[in-house]
């Protein structure tokens, strides 16, 4: 029920839109209901403080984030092109930033349609001519949100092209039997592309009777990504790749000081540049758009420009700015009583994570043309419906006159869920009448990014005689993550009261513990914070799992059997036991140091998905060293167990990056480092020779993978290091000092 | 001015500022968009190509270097339809997943391989050293020790 309760909350204002359009009110409803329903089995269960019933569940629905696909066409034709030759265009309504969300597609629709998975392109939609999703791509929800839509429309597409098929044949459609995207009727057959020329009348049959998924041919099987032949000779298939023809290229200067504001500026020696065309001066920026891109920047160096810095910002005065007891106060999670914080047996734990980077490579950015009041994007980003209010925004137009065309992405990771960069390339675009290229420089994507936020967080617990926890407490501050961005309506942030971004991995999965509270602190910071892959999980379970590490410890127990029984016995903790013990199992795992290699062990439960690894490492020359992690994790219904499997396999090793390697730090007033090198990420020589992926389908359904495995990789890390120098480690990134 | 250069079999000549990294020639000039920017400063690799045989971050260095030289870009690596063998593995291997960083990690290797035919661990860490977000580096290693195999099989 909790997800019909969000859903009547949103719905309001889309269906009221929805009556503008053409779209069939009532399947769409039926849509977003069985959304809904497919993700009931998994939502966690938590205990919530707020009297508000639409605030809990809000919350209930934040903590799992399994948000029904919110898109509105749900005519299989918007979706599903049958073209010459035989093949079928599936306009995705998701982008594809390396996730596999593509091949995912490809398998659902090719055995729903009943076609060869050769015969499908799946292409990211536009936003005037196809359906994109109304929110974003992201919360690794893509397969999760579109498994049961996707299905319908294809098996809808599927009636339609047998009919048109039946008519043409001059035989009955319940006698013509289909395969690899050929029709067959007493023994004369058409392939679908001649079924469905010359077809006029797009009203559509009811959705039929979906296949058992036993029978699929491509789901649930390890097919290779549709797009590795492009991926692996170069073609031009990313945002960065986009060209206009006629197009000009621009350079952009921004304050290189956090919060600083453009006092003067004396472009004269610049407009003299060699190709320059005009340099645009706007509310914060300036834009030099040149003949070529290095004239462009050349150009760019010659303007000398005067920025009014009202605090210049240190890591000091972030660090008093953002900690537990500031800002605004959420408990998001409460059980029997509060701890006596003045007790003299509390055991308290104080732990940081630093300011993070995305550092995607694929550096953000737009080609642009604004013409006779329309304007037309390229570019790499997880929201095309929001960069297009944007641009239509700024540039005071309707909406339906400006497209947004997505390409793949060179890396997402939760950076391209704010591009209003668009806007930028639109103004420059429309200031000299052509197509306008720009991008960052590495430099303003390091200084620029919507960062992840620095957290600080207490864990507190008071232990009976046996060591086990009576109590458990976890207080954690935060700037931004979820909260003003663009992607939810900002009366999220009032009737939630704190930043449900920030949460994800905050509250306390060990239920069984008699008392447990999760308070969180939250106050917005002075440089963008936003999505960074996974939210708050990464720090929120380093926090949390590493003190139950030292409490498992401290009681003498081994740090599995310690964590089995504080679960209770439900579908939901069964899952998560489950995970623990087979990753348990298959890691061999063990509590003991060996020199100077041991294990550590470590389990989080995010967005309904539970995750358990095992770490084996060694310290060398006081450095960590990661050699096999094994990875269990519970993710549903694997629609492509070979992409979920490089989904943790990726998500381990930037953890390592993360939690081992990686720290934007303020100093004097700037955000540093602003290149890669210095701006530490894990390489090649720092990623384990061996990661050991287990799939386990506790439910059959598809459940979001890309982001879960990055819970439990830092405290695990921490864990082992604990058993080989006895000494927690409680700051991100993990340093042997 | 101009430069003259071979470029995956094909003479070129340009007319550009000398200094204009190679990079940029071969991107917005000859229009071969394989080869991908990341930092512009010869930190990620992601501008990987050969220049004579040499693994180069084309993003910092000058095209008047060029003159006259064989520059291998990603689109030149495979022969016709029949890839090279570090493009056979990493498709065996399903290695990419953004794929943007990819072509510099395939260039990086090409020329490795020749250079040390059968690469152990050591060899890979010390001499692959491109930044990948998505973090494929896993499947990467098992990429190129396959390579190294399918290489010397077919030699
Ligand atoms: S773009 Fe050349 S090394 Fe990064
Ligand atoms: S595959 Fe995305 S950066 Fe390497």
């Amino acid at each position: 029920m909790k997800v019909f309760i969000f859903l009547t909350a949103f719905q309001k204002t889309k269906i009221m839109t929805d009556s503008n359009n053409k779209s069939k009110k009532v399947s769409r409803r039926k849509f977003l209901v069985r959304g809904g329903l497919g993700t009931l089995g998994v939502l966690a269960v938590g205990t919530y403080v707020f009297r508000n019933p639409m605030r809990r569940a809000m919350y209930e629905l934040a903590e799992t984030m399994v948000v029904p696909y919110s898109g509105s066409g749900t005519e299989a034709n918007l979706w599903i092109e049958v073209g010459n030759n035989n093949t079928i265009t599936l306009h995705s309504p998701k982008v594809e930033m390396g996730q596999g969300t593509f091949t995912s597609f490809a398998q659902i629709i090719a055995d729903e349609l009943d076609v060869n998975i050769n015969q499908i392109i799946v292409k990211a939609a536009e936003t005037t001519t196809g359906i994109i999703d109304g929110m974003s791509t992201g919360g690794s929800l893509s397969v999760a949100q579109l498994f049961q839509p996707l299905r319908e429309m294809a098996a809808t597409m599927r009636e339609k092209i047998k009919q048109e098929a039946a008519k043409k044949m001059g035989v009955d459609a319940s006698s013509i039997s289909t395969a690899d995207g050929v029709l067959t009727a007493n023994g004369k057959t058409m392939n679908y592309s001649e079924a469905i020329a010359d077809v006029t009348d797009w009203t559509l049959p009811d959705t039929p009777k979906l296949r058992p998924i036993s029978s699929y041919k491509y789901i649930g099987k390890p097919i290779k990504r549709t797009d590795l032949r492009a991926k692996v000779v170069g073609e031009p298939i990313f945002g960065m790749d986009a060209e206009m023809p006629d197009m000009l290229h621009a350079a952009v200067i921004r304050s290189e000081h956090v919060g600083g504001t453009l006092k003067s500026a004396d472009i004269s020696a610049a407009e003299n540049m060699p190709g320059v065309v005009k340099i645009v001066q706007k509310d914060g920026w300036i834009g030099v758009v040149a003949e070529s891109y290095a004239q462009a920047l050349a150009a760019k160096n010659k303007v000398k420009v005067e920025w009014d810095v009202p605090k210049k910002w240190t890591e000091e005065d972030l660090r008093a700015y953002l900690k537990v007891g500031e800002g605004n106060m959420m408990i998001t999670q409460k059980e029997g009583s509060a701890l006596d914080e003045d007790g003299e047996d509390v055991i308290n734990m104080e732990f940081t994570s630093p300011i993070g980077a995305h550092a995607q490579i694929e550096p953000n950015g737009a080609v642009a043309h604004v013409k006779d009041g329309k304007a037309t994007v390229i570019l790499s980003t997880q929201v095309l419906g929001v960069t297009q209010k944007q641009v239509a925004e700024a540039l005071g137009i309707d909406a339906t006159n400006v497209n947004i065309i997505g390409t793949y992405l060179g890396g997402g990771f939760g950076r391209r869920l704010n591009t209003s960069h668009a806007v930028q390339a639109c103004q420059m675009s429309e200031a000299v009448g052509k197509p306008v290229k720009y991008f960052f420089t590495r430099k303003e994507e390091f200084q620029h990014d919507a960062f992840r936020p620095p957290t600080h967080h207490f864990v507190k617990g008071k232990v009976n005689e046996e060591g086990n926890l009576e109590s458990l407490e976890h207080h954690y501050a935060s700037g931004d993550v979820a909260m003003n961005s663009v992607i939810f309506p900002p009366v999220m942030a009032s009737v939630l009261g704190s930043d449900v971004g920030a949460m994800r991995g905050g509250n306390i999965m060990y239920t069984n513990v008699p008392n447990y509270r999760a308070v969180q602190w939250h106050k917005t910071l002075p440089f963008a914070t936003s999505f960074w892959r996974s939210l708050g999980l990464l720090a929120n379970t380093f926090a949390i799992e590493s003190f139950i590490d030292e409490m498992a410890l401290n009681a003498g127990k081994s740090p599995v059997d310690y964590r089995l029984a504080m679960f209770g016995d439900d579908e939901h903790q069964n899952r998560i036991r489950k995970v623990i013990e087979v990753a348990a199992a298959k890691g061999n795992y063990t509590d003991k140091a060996n020199d100077n290699r041991a294990m550590g062990f470590a389990a989080s439960i995010d967005a309904g998905v539970p995750c358990a690894q095992v770490v084996d490492l060694s310290i060398e020359n006081n450095r960590i060293k990661v050699h096999k992690v094994v990875c269990v994790m519970d993710c549903g219904l694997a629609v492509n167990p070979d992409q979920v499997k490089a989904q943790c396999e990726g998500s381990i090793i930037m953890g390592i990056s993360a939690t081992v390697h990686e720290k934007m730090t303020l100093k004097d007033g700037q955000l540093y480092p602003t290149i890669y090198g210095p701006y530490d990420m894990a390489l090649m020589r720092n990623a384990p020779k061996e990661i050991d992926v287990h799939l386990i389908q506790g439910v059959d359904v598809p459940l979001p993978v890309g982001e879960p495995p990055l819970g439990p990789i830092g405290a695990a890390i921490g864990n082992a290091v604990r058993r080989i120098t006895g000494k927690r480690l409680t700051d991100i990134p993990l340093t042997l000092g | 001015m101009k430069f003259t250069f071979n470029i995956n079999g094909t003479s070129q000549t340009v007319d550009i500022d000398k200094n204009t990294p190679l990079l940029w020639v071969v991107r917005d000039v000859l229009n071969l968009k394989g080869t991908k920017f990341g930092c512009g400063k010869a930190a990620c690799g992601a501008c990987t190509l050969h220049v004579d045989g040499e693994s180069v971050r084309s993003c910092s260095y000058p095209i008047h270097f060029v003159e006259g030289k064989n520059v291998r870009t990603i689109e030149g690596l495979a022969d016709g339809d029949n890839l090279h063998p570090v493009q056979q593995a990493w498709m065996e291997e399903v290695v990419p997943q953004c794929g943007y960083c990819q072509p510099g990690f395939m260039m990086a290797t090409a020329a490795m391989l020749e250079k040390i035919p059968n690469p152990t661990d050591d060899d890979i860490d010390a001499n692959i050293v491109n930044v990948c977000r998505c973090a494929t580096y896993y499947r990467m290693r098992k990429a190129i020790h396959r390579a190294a195999e399918i290489k010397n099989a077919n030699s």
